[in-house]
């Protein structure tokens, strides 16, 4: 079996219920899915149906209420805080919405960051993190701290920051949200012929239909529930 | 990255680390200046004691709990022995500086001549001048005393002595002294119409007999002691000088004597006796030693003598240490508490700030105590900064203190002193112990924001705004 084939995360039966004081909030009802490895997924719907829910779910900084995920064939919820941690240092980036760079730290710092966290030898996190930095264009930019940077470039380095380790996954909540039509247009080409260049499992929560466009397989969520599974742009827009 | 976060946080925060910062300079800065004026004042304590008492005293046992109302009781016999014992000591030997005897005896010291007719009991203390004046250049911290009289007593001048301040105005001798501030008697009492009993007049004059000479130059007083078998016994001081007591007390009862003086006084025609052998040593931290190298050879004698040191010997000094170091600790106390709340305050400011920031890192990767590192090293950067910043304050204040020229009236002194700090410089274990304690504070009070930042569910604190 070729590894397009395998589903890079699979969930089955998740539940996840939130509690607001006495209320019980079941922000995902029962969902089962397979995305499959190296595809440009997307998870829609409309706001507040549980798209961020399910996305922090797969990049495993949430847990399920019950249910079984598995992410590059662990299954996570066997793992404990340390092991979540460094599972996520190693497969998993993440672009935010509101691009959450440090702001402490310049734009090749912030990129560097991941590499520190999986221990990477100097020679190779700095080849690693400048060769990002030509690839998302900022190489000039490298020295400049996050308040230095306009949204399109700081949205440039968190793409940069989440593929530098090059994770198996890229878990992406409205990466272009914050962002104007044009510099949301090239941040997509950009993650686009990253994740071709990569060959990387890039999955988006979106409600943007610029983004939806480019979808390969998409998710489309109501109420926390799985309303359709389709592998055509089409239906993303639709279910938005 | 660890520090690189750390230090430009700070640096982030300007006036929040400034603030906090300040505290901890200024707790730094304000104990290291006190524990300075404190351990100068110890100092000047300890030597001003070790110039005078020395640091042991032999003596006959009971003496120190019981002697003190019939010191010829409890004479050391043949003394003279001990000492020689004592210095030919190789253990000793290179301890001690000067080694003296000295004899303690009470009385009463009455002034007849030139219409005067006064008496007053007296504590006096006999010394070998020689000696004494060899303790008085004893200086091992480098203190500032105050100004001393030149050598008044001498070992060529067997009836040359010394009284206090209080002693010379109650006998009427502050004119032949020529002391100043010394208040004239109110009108009504110039001239005693009630003089001290007749019988004491007397038998000092019959005790003197005529064949003492009268020394023009100097003022004197008579000293009558019973001794040691019981009987009277007078003897004519030359009163060469004031040597002013810090304690009244003290002052209005002293007088001091060559050692030969006192013994004729105590002991008459009799065996001579010392009430004491002093010991001044080289170096005060060997006073420890000594004393138990002394109490070994008095034990491997069966020698009925008893060792105790100047702190023994001076309550005093240990209630004004002790005061001071109630204080010392209660500012410490207070600087602590400052220290602690003014770094929570901060660092739980910065956790709230950086709570999208805690879930960005979080989610990269970075484990919980990852995130408890990042803020205890904040804390604790800041508070190494800021307590070095409060090291050099200290050393400029102390600076600044030293060359300004103050003078005060430490307790028990008698005449004012310089003003002086021990600068950080001289006293390292309180430079380190200081600048380590508001460190590792700082450090402490970050862990529990840190904790708190630690232990934030990771999408929580993506949502934080």
């Amino acid at each position: 079996m070729s590894d397009a084939a395998a589903p890079v995360v699979r969930l089955q039966h998740v539940v996840k219920t939130y509690h607001a004081g006495a209320v019980d909030v079941a922000a995902i009802r029962e969902i089962s899915l397979d995305v499959p490895a190296h595809r440009f997924t997307m998870i829609v719907g409309p706001s507040g149906s549980g798209k961020t829910t399910l996305l922090n779910l797969i990049g495993c900084i949430d847990t399920p209420t019950s249910g079984r995920i598995e992410v590059c064939g662990e299954d996570v919820g066997r793992l404990r805080d340390n092991a979540l941690a460094d599972f996520r240092a190693r497969n998993i980036g993440f672009i935010f919405q509101a691009f959450s760079l440090v702001p402490v730290l310049s734009a090749y710092e912030n990129v560097e960051y991941p590499l520190l966290l999986v221990g990477m030898p100097a020679v190779e996190r700095r080849r690693r993190t400048l060769a990002v930095l030509e690839a998302v264009g900022l190489e000039a930019q490298a020295k400049q701290r996050p308040n230095e940077l306009s949204g399109g470039q700081k949205q440039r380095v968190a793409i940069a920051r989440a593929l530098v380790k090059q994770p198996t996954i890229v878990l992406a909540d409205e990466p272009t949200a914050n962002l104007d039509s044009a510099t949301g247009a090239a941040i997509i080409t950009l993650m686009r012929r990253m994740q071709a260049e990569q060959q990387t499992t890039f999955i988006f929560s979106t409600h943007d239909q610029q983004l939806m466009s480019h979808s390969e397989e998409t998710f489309a969520i109501r109420d926390g529930t799985l309303v359709a599974h389709d592998i055509s742009a089409a239906t993303a827009q639709e279910a938005a | 990255m660890l520090f690189k976060i750390a230090f430009r946080n700070i640096l982030r925060n300007r006036r929040r680390s400034l603030m906090t910062g300040s505290a901890v300079a200024v707790g730094v800065m304000a104990m290291l200046v006190f524990g300075g004026y404190i351990t100068y004042i110890f100092s000047a304590f300890e030597t001003g004691l070790a110039e005078r008492i020395g640091h042991l005293t032999v003596f006959r046992s009971g003496y120190f709990v019981f002697g003190a109302g019939n010191p010829a009781a409890y004479g050391i016999d043949d003394y003279q022995g001990v000492i020689r014992m004592i210095a030919a000591d190789p253990v000793l030997k290179p301890m001690i500086r000067v080694i003296t005897p000295t004899q303690s005896l009470l009385g009463i010291a009455g002034n007849f001549s030139g219409g005067n007719n006064a008496a007053k009991t007296f504590l006096g203390v006999g010394v070998i001048p020689s000696d004494q004046q060899r303790m008085q250049q004893w200086n091992e911290d480098g203190v500032v005393l105050p100004e001393r009289q030149g050598p008044l007593l001498s070992d060529d001048a067997p009836q040359r002595g010394l009284i206090g301040g209080g002693m010379a105005r109650i006998l009427g001798l502050c004119e032949a002294l020529k002391m100043r501030d010394c208040p004239a008697p109110p009108a009504s009492h110039e001239t005693s119409t009630a003089p001290v009993d007749q019988g004491v007049v007397a038998l000092a004059q019959s005790e003197l007999g005529s064949g003492e000479v009268k020394n023009a130059a100097m003022p004197q007083i008579d000293l009558l002691s019973a001794t040691a078998n019981g009987a009277p016994n007078v003897v004519t001081l030359d009163v060469a000088g004031v040597a002013v007591q810090g304690v009244k007390e003290l002052d209005d009862n002293y007088v001091a004597m060559p050692l030969a003086l006192a013994q004729q006084l105590v002991y008459g025609r009799g065996e001579h006796k010392a009430t004491g052998i002093v010991l001044q040593l080289n170096r005060s931290e060997d006073l420890r030693a000594a004393r138990a190298r002394l109490q070994t050879l008095i034990a491997q004698r069966h020698l009925d003598l008893e060792v105790r040191d100047f702190a023994e010997l001076t309550p005093f000094y240990v209630q004004v240490v002790r005061l001071f170091s109630a204080i010392f600790l209660f500012i410490a106390l207070i600087m602590g508490v400052i220290v602690l709340f003014a770094v929570v305050n901060t660092m739980t400011m910065n956790v709230m700030e950086r709570t999208n920031e805690i879930g960005t890192i979080r989610a990269m990767g970075v484990r919980r105590n990852g995130i408890r590192a990042q803020f205890v090293t904040e804390g604790w950067m800041l508070g190494a900064i800021a307590a070095t910043v409060g090291v050099v304050l200290a050393f400029i204040v102390d600076a600044a203190i030293n060359h300004a020229g103050l003078t005060w009236l430490p307790p028990g002194n008698a005449a004012a002193v310089p003003f002086r700090l021990s600068t950080p410089a001289d006293r390292p274990l309180l430079l380190v112990g200081t600048w380590l304690g508001l460190v590792l504070l700082a450090t402490l009070a970050a862990l529990l924001p840190a904790n708190r930042a630690a232990r934030l569910p990771v999408v929580d604190a993506l949502r934080h705004v």
